[in-house]
């Protein structure tokens, strides 16, 4: 590719997507880690080099909830939060996804309180699991930029019409400058295309009631129908991937293998830690240790073919979660464990990294090995060399 | 309503388009009363037009015409809303 490379963090490289995406509408709140992301949007608006209206709501409630209004008008509509503005905006994510409503959001993954912190985990992530959106995490900048330029054709295919969440770790990826290559505006926009919904509510000629109430004789139908959607984003997503991967020239899959051939134990991972693990990965192979990486990508829809190709000729596969279920099992652990069930491989859980706790390469044998305890990164449970 | 459908044969997100919602008689949710003019005293100052929350009152131009009772839920705003007293809550 011939375009230079530019110094920018994740959440400014989504902000250039979204410039070159160009939005109808942005209704949207401020919450750290996510600021960057429309702050870098704002300026863009203010400059002139984008067009849409940015909308500054009261509330995250409101963001998505205006979010609703304006992509079911017929207007292309995007937004960004973290956290607890997830958590207010919980209940309308639900109903946007029912509504199936296309709205491209941008995630800076942030723990919930409490207690209170602003740093990088995936509860806020999990709150939302079963709300009917696709979520998809990304391991750098580079990839937060590339996967949100994605995120408008998955989410306005007519097969899918859903909320896409592009995902990427507070902090450690929205605030972390490294070298980013942007597509060319012409071709982002040429990629994205128009944005059109089946019943546009501004279409006058054409009415139509949108989010009905819906009583025992439709509510069920109308959840799998939404089921049916998020499972045909699987497929959706591989085509614009490869479509986009044509454009860039980087590969971008609903699962990464990372040295998984011949691997004997293997690492699931979400996020930027797999970035961490692939040291850890990497020196371990170098010790000739046969281990490696499956980076899940897209986290909903879960890949479950893909995940059981990489994962069944494995002895031992490990599954790192950056959140918890208190009570029950970890959600990225409670996925991979319903793949396996019944392969006979062995299967082990840790969980790492809340409220921004760093994970080192350095702790990958003991995790690999099986020495390492329940909660990695805990003080009082070391990782044993 | 027609026969019930299944989730394949649904619009995303469950929208209705116009023909299609005509044909729900949401008037069968009232419970008891239903509104009744006295067109003798009525005015056609179609406050009850205005305030309907289901569009149930008719006009024939700008001339009170009547109630359509296959959307009318009898919430008796209308009633409520009347200046002369023109429209009654009567028993079904």
């Amino acid at each position: 590719m011939s375009a230079a490379l530019e110094l920018l963090t994740g959440g400014e490289a989504v902000a250039h997507a979204m410039r070159q995406i160009d939005p109808d509408v942005v209704p949207v709140y401020p919450i750290t880690p996510q600021t960057p992301i429309i702050q870098g949007f704002a300026k863009f608006v203010a400059d002139g080099q984008a067009h849409g209206e940015l909308v500054d709501v009261e509330s995250e409630h409101s963001a998505m909830s205006a979010a609703i209004g304006s992509a079911l008008a017929g207007a292309r509509t995007m937004t960004a939060t973290s956290s607890q503005g997830l958590a207010l905006m919980a209940e309308v994510v639900y109903i946007a996804a029912a509504m199936r409503a296309p709205i491209v959001m941008a995630l800076g993954n942030r723990a919930l309180s409490g207690p209170i912190n602003i740093h990088c985990d995936h509860s806020d992530s999990m709150l939302i699991r079963d709300s009917g959106v696709a979520q998809l995490f990304v391991e750098n900048a580079q990839e937060a930029y590339d996967m949100t330029v994605l995120a408008p054709r998955l989410a306005e295919r007519p097969d899918v019409l859903l909320p896409v969440l592009v995902c990427q770790d507070g902090f450690t990826i929205t605030h972390s400058a490294e070298p980013v290559e942007l597509l060319p505006d012409e071709s982002v926009r040429r990629f994205v295309g128009d944005y059109a919904v089946p019943h546009a509510v501004l279409d006058v000629a054409a009415p139509a009631t949108q989010g009905p109430f819906a009583m025992p004789d439709y509510y069920f139908e109308l959840r799998r129908a939404q089921v049916a959607a998020l499972e045909a984003a699987l497929p959706a997503f591989d085509e614009v991937a490869f479509e986009l991967t044509r454009l860039t020239g980087r590969p971008l899959a609903a699962v990464e293998r990372y040295r998984v051939e011949g691997a004997r134990t293997v690492v699931v991972a979400l996020g930027s830690t797999a970035g961490t693990v692939k040291e850890g990965v990497d020196a371990l192979r170098d010790a000739g240790e046969p281990v490696g990486l499956l980076r899940v990508v897209s986290f909903r829809p879960f890949p479950r073919a893909a995940v059981a190709e990489a994962l069944g000729d494995a002895d031992a596969v490990v599954v790192l979660d950056r959140a918890d279920s208190p009570g029950g099992a970890p959600p990225l652990f409670a996925e991979v464990a319903s793949v396996l069930y019944g392969s006979g491989v062995e299967l082990r859980g840790h969980v790492y990294g809340l409220g921004g706790r760093e994970l080192h390469p350095e702790d990958l044998p003991a995790i690999v090995s099986g020495r390492a305890p329940a909660y990695v990164g805990l003080r009082s449970e070391p990782c044993p060399a | 309503m027609g026969a019930l459908r299944a989730w394949q044969e649904l619009e995303p997100g469950g929208t209705v388009v116009r023909a299609e919602a005509e044909r729900v008689r949401t008037g069968g949710w009232r419970t008891g009363l239903r509104p009744e003019a006295e067109l003798a005293r009525c005015v056609d100052c179609l406050l009850c037009w205005l305030y309907c929350p289901d569009s149930a009152v008719v006009l024939d131009g700008t001339t009170f015409a009547g109630f359509d009772l296959d959307v009318c839920k009898g919430c008796e705003i209308c009633a409520e809303m009347c200046p002369t007293g023109a429209i009654e809550m009567v028993a079904e």
